[in-house]
């Protein structure tokens, strides 16, 4: 299989190139401009039939998107942070709309202070607004999220929007080897779109975002919802195709390491789930029985996985990278409210690590072993939330 | 009252409403569920404007400034208000000179 050197940001333009993308509208921002760039290059040197629609904000890259995506055209974008607080109320219109974009967030915090580095309250800030978040762990995962994205959203049962997400930097910009399979293969695994809906079947007129009075407003709510519920199945079954496929098994929404045997586990989302599994490694030879769990799909939430991993260990580290105030890390609280209704119980606790950008490395993931059996033997929590690098 | 000068009725009398029993019936997408060929605007006035042709002086101020826009002007040269779609806020009786439009209170 043809293999590329490139950053996090060249393999999700090669994706989006190499899933064919009719339409692309964006906005420049840090650290994702290069994405834009990579696709505009390919434009320019004839290499892709994209048209590419510079506007002056990220509202009107998503507007253009939903208009493009509304004609039955595929379109992409791509965004950070501040960019995508500003698309907020049209990542509504995308997914009320059923239109399957696909967007690629390079998670950067939110400022102020003014910051471009890592952290991932920027993408799950918009957890409600009806899109599918695929969580990417390196830069390999950044280019298979976006052909399987495709592939998900434009399924007839789903028609919903998905956002890739990667690290700022650490992934962005850092050089790493991607294998791209070979334009006639991923042609096969994505064929062209079949819309629900087009706005240029002239013979049959459609007005999209029309008025849903309280007496209707309510069951459009609910297919989303059906439509999400779908989307588990789908994005196992897609997963699971583009393993056989490509040989990178995707059919799980939690990628599960080391864990049948696991007596506490680390969970966490995106890029620091890599330092994990090395730290899980070198715990296991200093005699920890330990495991890491990679939620790759934090929307639709992998509920069922989560429950039968839960189930089976005494204690979850959960690894946030981001922080709801006045409440918790955002993946502890989701994990924690999926278990409230069911017998599996662990000792769960929130290590909030790495915002804007802090260095999380392996002896950090060492230290909160320690504390997390400690914790076990004890068998009571110390503090439910512990702001791991805060300088005391 | 002078109710001649109307539409009123007509197209909403043609018109087959949109009624969905069950979630099955929706379609997946709220598509054309709330064009105006259908769904008639004017349902939601409290005040009906009313127009006295013996006071019109024919301005057309009142078909100007109405936001509908649901008035017309008629081949005689006065207008109508079709209230289908007129939802009452009351701004042609508001700047009509001569006084010509009242608002009344809509019996439903």
């Amino acid at each position: 299989m043809p293999k590329k050197v490139v950053s996090g940001n060249y393999a999700a333009a090669y994706a989006a190139k190499h899933a064919r993308v009719e339409v692309v509208a964006a906005y420049p921002i840090t650290p994702q401009t290069s994405i834009i760039e990579k696709i505009a290059e390919f434009i320019a040197n004839g290499e892709a039939e994209i048209q590419y629609v510079p506007v002056e904000s990220e509202h009107s890259a998503m507007a253009a998107c939903i208009g493009a995506s509304a004609t039955g055209a595929r379109a992409f974008t791509a965004t950070s942070a501040q960019g995508l607080a500003l698309m907020h109320e049209m990542l509504h219109w995308a997914s009320g709309a059923r239109l399957p974009i696909v967007m690629v967030n390079v998670n950067r915090a939110m400022a102020p202070p003014w910051s471009v580095w890592d952290d991932q309250t920027d993408s799950l800030a918009q957890r409600d607004t009806g899109w599918m978040q695929f969580y990417a762990e390196n830069n390999q995962e950044v280019y298979d999220g976006v052909l399987m994205a495709f592939k998900v959203a434009e399924h007839r049962k789903v028609n919903l929007p998905v956002m890739i997400i990667e690290s700022a930097f650490i992934l962005s910009h850092t050089y790493d080897i991607v294998d791209m399979p070979p334009q006639e293969e991923i042609d096969e695994f994505l064929p062209p779109r079949e819309p629900l809906y087009t706005l240029t079947d002239f013979d049959n007129p459609i007005a999209v975002g029309a008025l849903g009075t309280p007496a209707d407003y309510y069951e459009f709510r609910y297919k989303i919802e059906k439509a999400m519920e779908e989307a588990r199945r789908v994005i196992k079954e897609v997963g699971k195709e583009f393993g056989e496929k490509f040989r990178r098994d995707y059919s799980q929404m939690i990628e599960l390491y080391k864990t049948d045997d696991a007596e506490f586990i680390f969970m966490g989302m995106g890029s620091l789930m890599g330092t994990v599994k090395e730290a899980v490694d070198l715990l296991r030879k200093e005699g920890y029985k330990v495991g890491a769990a990679k939620v790759r799909w934090f929307r639709p939430f992998p509920k069922e996985e989560l429950y039968k991993l839960a189930k089976n260990v005494e204690g979850i580290a959960v690894l946030d990278r981001n922080f709801s105030f006045g409440q918790e890390g955002i993946l502890f609280n989701e994990a924690k409210g999926v278990l409230y209704n069911t017998d599996a119980h662990p000792i769960m606790k929130n290590y909030i690590v790495g915002l804007g950008g802090r260095d999380f490395t392996v002896s950090d993931i060492k230290t909160i072993a320690k504390n997390m059996k400690e914790i076990i033997e004890r068998g009571k929590l110390d503090r439910e939330i512990e702001w791991y690098h805060l300088k005391r | 009252m002078n109710t001649l000068n109307t539409l009123f009725g007509e197209k909403k009398a043609k018109a087959k409403k949109l009624v969905f029993k069950s979630v099955d019936e929706y379609p997946e997408v709220p598509l054309t569920l709330g064009t105006t060929l259908i769904n008639f605007t004017g349902d939601w006035r409290t005040f009906i404007p009313i127009v006295d042709e013996s006071k019109c002086v024919k301005c057309y101020i009142c078909w100007k400034f109405c936001p509908e826009p649901a008035i017309y002007i008629k081949e005689d040269g006065y207008v109508a208000i079709d209230y289908d779609y007129c939802k009452g806020c009351g701004i042609c009786a508001n700047e009509c000179p001569t006084k010509a439009i009242t608002m009344v209170r809509e019996e439903k």
